[in-house]
């Protein structure tokens, strides 16, 4: 199975958690340890390994937040 | 070596989207953007901007656009496309635009064959006024001007662009999509596309209507909106084409 590498671009993140609804995975949650310049938790993956780089996320992210490069 | 999946189109600036958290509006703006480069035409793209959420566009686009009064859009790109037909014209209208003040616009400029390229936001409700009924708020969904639900009684039911602009003859190509998931962001993409095709080989008329959602308006969280789309508003406004520039005369 391909690995993924995504990234994400914090600082314009609004946590609004389409990410974290499509998945397929489930590894990615909002940040609760961070808030970033607007105000939000940002969105961040918990288990890199288990990413397949599907794109979902960020096909959905309505803020073009995500970059998601397969290893 | 890694290669990309996914990164932002360059058919977007770093201006940071004005739409609240969820909206998926950003979406929207991102199709159009990676059809216009996928069909190497950003260049030659001028974008028309309508009244509504979608007033503020050319702040993000890497294209000209200008801004039409409320529900001119198809006017004025009918103005800049008769004039420049070298270029790509689009409008970007929502439903309180093009479905109510701007109906007689949309209807004649589908009507008259203009070779643009029509993206109509649907969420349903006035978006940046602050959630109005629409003519496209589904019956029983509440609004600031109906507090207790749209009802068919006092209002009507709600209107189907789509099917309206699909028995016209100078509309070419007509399709409803959603972008609800992950997979029906892509269909939205191949529809966008076409529907620029449409005009790229002169044919006519391109409308593309994409179901979408307001999660502030409708008083919903982002994923729950999602999911009201496809119970709700995908069993009223069916997806799929409803005319294609193939098969039409």
């Amino acid at each position: 199975m391909a690995k993924g590498l995504v990234t994400f671009n914090e600082d314009i993140c609004k946590g609004c958690e389409l990410c974290v609804a499509v998945c397929p995975k489930k590894i990615i949650e909002l940040d609760q340890s961070k808030i970033n310049a607007k105000g939000f938790h940002p969105a961040h993956v918990v288990n890199m390994d288990e990413c397949i780089a599907c794109g979902n996320c960020a096909i959905m992210c309505p803020d073009s937040v995500i970059t998601v490069e397969k290893l | 070596m890694s290669t990309i999946v996914y990164k932002k189109t360059k058919a977007l600036n770093d201006t940071q989207f004005h739409y609240c958290p969820g909206c998926t509006h950003g979406i929207i703006h991102k199709l159009i953007g990676e059809s216009l480069v996928e069909l190497g035409v950003l260049g030659e793209a001028i974008g028309v901007a309508s009244v509504g959420c979608s007033a503020l566009c050319y702040k993000y686009f890497n294209c000209d656009v200008q801004q039409a009064a409320h529900g001119r859009a198809p006017a004025v790109a009918t103005g800049i496309k008769r004039v420049r037909p070298e270029n790509v014209v689009f409008t970007l209208q929502g439903d309180g635009d093009l479905a109510s003040i701007g109906a007689a616009e949309i209807v004649h400029a589908a009507h008259r064959g203009e070779k643009i390229t029509t993206i109509f936001v649907n969420n349903a409700i006035y978006g940046m006024t602050g959630g109005q009924m629409a003519p496209t708020t589904l019956i029983g969904q509440k609004a600031t001007t109906a507090p207790e639900g749209r009802t068919e009684e006092h209002s009507g039911k709600p209107l189907k662009i789509a099917e309206m602009l699909a028995t016209i003859d100078g509309a070419k190509y007509v399709e409803r999509v959603s972008v609800h998931n992950p997979a029906a962001v892509r269909k939205a993409k191949k529809a966008i596309k076409r529907a620029f095709q449409c005009q790229l080989e002169g044919k006519g008329f391109a409308i593309v209507e994409v179901l979408s959602t307001c999660p502030t308006n409708w008083g919903m969280t982002p994923v729950n909106a999602l999911g009201w789309v496809e119970s709700d508003m995908i069993p009223y406004y069916p997806l799929g084409n409803l005319r294609d520039f193939e098969e039409a005369k």
